[in-house]
């Protein structure tokens, strides 16, 4: 099933030329009305002429989320207030929040990227789609719900707590997918076994869009085989709009429609275009944006770009499940640890449950990393020997995987805390 | 009637206020203690009690989101005199019985010492050949 069959089986040739026009007309848009991208072209010495097919893109220059910062609120805007039909805010999950705004057309894209999406997902007008992402100054709430809208499914907006009363919500409406942060959903998942409500059983949800924070194919897995739910990875930041591309019932990376974001992956260090299913930092152009420029912009998210045809028929490129932010590594004694690294290496261990915290603290000259990880109740034994030894080998795993030594603590189910938005799994108390 | 005690071995994370939660869990379960030991490791410990209905309580705390398990144990009458402790240590040895973890409280003249050990019965078996006596669960 295709929202819009035409451009999203569209032969890559042809594609290009789309690309290539929407840059052109961009990029001549731009130059003519916004100072700030414009001074931006003007430094790197690029015309709108210079542009003459869509490869020519990487001579266009970067730009940062500390431009959205340095020109915050409204001061990278190529429109008048008259044109701008909405606002978000960003949640910040590093640093200080930046505003978006959008047009009409804005809203327009953002909603069809969706609605592509989730009939790629299989989802329409006979679903009941539980939208808990928050509603209000972050994306998540409001762009699924629009989105869910249009593919005409019906939208249950439950927003984020409560969780018993969505629990209730989802059995009484037969609600069948949900939208949340993963880290919600396997909360719901705990809060549902506690009223004793089998997901598979007592409840007719059989699909769930989960995203927002970086998740890994581990979690994935004990989050499917937990609730019996198929689950589809979600992306998109409110600098691109909000949430806008899953996977499609093939579930081999994220589709991104090509005649609204442009994607590249390059190297941090270097800022060399890498190639496809190399790893790196991915690189955005959103081609149809009105309100203000993103171009070529270095979102930081780690991914690579895979571009060989999909058996679901889409041309469309996809993306690899986000690893991480490149911006939240954790340089531990000098060796680059991400946050997924460590989800990836407990979700191996049986006895391991969902919920863990990350604390990095500094004593002396020296690093420490403490793990504070949930066990199973089935994994407590009264002998202390064997419950040292469950440490122990937690400790030895890690170590394995991350090659630096992780302290770990053990926690009793329940004891750590959920996260209704975004998952704040890291705390790093170093002074440096 | 058995000689056989099940245990309530409780999880506590160690941090302020978490016996006392776990105390009220308890409490609200009206499950009365008659002994108890903490053991503990850096971050977390190990509540072991011997209470009056070890299986009601059990699933009433499982109810609460607890983490218990019931644990076999077997209680040993002493004298409170010096040398009662090897008596019954020393029978156990020779069996070629390992303790894990034991401990005792006393009550006027008498002392009471639940052990857990590697192979309960056989444990039972030695020490009543020996003419020690051994608490009842009906005695719980």
């Amino acid at each position: 099933m295709f929202w819009n069959p035409k451009i999203e089986c569209m032969p890559v040739e042809e594609l290009k030329k789309v690309q290539y026009d929407e840059l052109k007309t961009l990029v001549t848009k731009l130059y003519k009305y916004n100072q700030f991208y414009r001074e931006r072209m003007d430094s790197k010495g690029v015309k709108p002429e210079d542009i003459n097919s869509i490869e020519d893109i990487s001579k266009l220059p970067f730009m940062f989320k500390q431009d959205l910062r340095d020109n915050y609120p409204t001061k990278m805007f190529s429109l008048p207030n008259n044109q701008i039909v909405r606002y978000h805010v960003s949640s910040g999950t590093t640093g200080k929040p930046t505003l978006v705004g959008y047009t009409e057309g804005d809203l327009a894209y953002w909603t069809e990227a969706l609605a592509r999406s989730f009939t790629s997902a299989g989802i329409g007008p006979e679903d009941t789609l539980q939208v808990c992402y928050g509603y209000g100054l972050f994306t998540g709430g409001l762009g699924v719900h629009y989105g869910g809208e249009k593919v005409g499914a019906t939208v249950l907006p439950a927003s984020t707590g409560n969780s018993e009363r969505q629990i209730e919500l989802m059995i009484d409406l037969g609600v069948t997918a949900i939208a949340c942060t993963p880290s919600y959903f396997i909360h719901l998942m705990d809060v549902a076994k506690k009223m004793g409500v089998d997901f598979r059983k007592d409840t007719k949800l059989r699909k769930a869009i989960l995203g927002a924070e970086p998740w890994s194919e581990s979690m994935k897995k004990k989050i499917e085989e937990g609730s019996g739910v198929e689950t589809f990875d979600i992306y998109g930041t409110s600098e691109q709009a909000g949430p806008m591309f899953t996977e499609c019932q093939c579930h081999n990376g994220i589709h991104i429609p090509a005649d609204i974001m442009y994607v590249e992956v390059i190297d941090p260090e270097t800022e060399e275009v890498l190639g496809p299913g190399e790893k790196g930092e991915l690189v955005v152009t959103m081609l149809k944006k009105e309100a203000f420029p993103l171009i070529r912009y270095r979102i930081k998210d780690i991914t690579s770009i895979d571009y060989s045809p999909c058996p679901c028929g889409r041309t469309s490129p996809r993306i690899a499940r986000i690893t991480g932010r490149s911006d939240d590594m954790l340089i531990i004694r000098g060796i680059n640890v991400f946050p997924s690294q460590i989800e990836y290496t407990l979700m191996q261990i049986p006895q391991v449950g969902d919920q863990y915290m990350i604390y990095v603290t500094r004593e002396g000259a020296l690093d420490n990393m403490t793990l504070q990880v949930e066990i199973k109740p089935e994994a407590f034994s009264d002998n202390m020997e064997q419950m040292l030894k469950l440490r122990h080998h937690i400790e030895s795993e890690l170590k394995k995987y991350l090659n630096i030594a992780v302290a770990v603590e053990l926690k009793a189910p329940g004891e750590l805390p959920r996260f209704e938005g975004k998952a704040k799994r890291v705390v790093d108390k170093r002074v440096i | 009637m058995s000689n056989i005690i099940k245990q309530l071995s409780i999880f506590v994370n160690n941090e302020p206020g978490r016996l006392a939660y776990i105390a009220s869990m308890l409490k609200d379960c009206n499950i009365n203690m008659r002994a108890f030991n903490l053991a503990e490791s850096t971050e977390f410990g190990i509540l072991r009690t011997i209470v009056d209905d070890p299986d009601t309580g059990y699933d009433k705390l499982k109810q609460k989101g607890i983490i218990v398990k019931k644990t076999d144990v077997i209680g040993v009458y002493l004298d409170d005199a010096p040398g009662s402790l090897f008596h019954s240590a020393d029978v156990l040895g020779k069996a070629g019985i390992n303790i894990e973890y034991g401990y005792a409280y006393t009550y006027k003249d008498k002392a009471i010492l639940f052990i857990r050990v590697d192979n309960p019965e056989k444990a039972v078996e030695a020490l009543k050949a020996q003419s020690i006596k051994l608490v009842d669960d009906s005695e719980i």
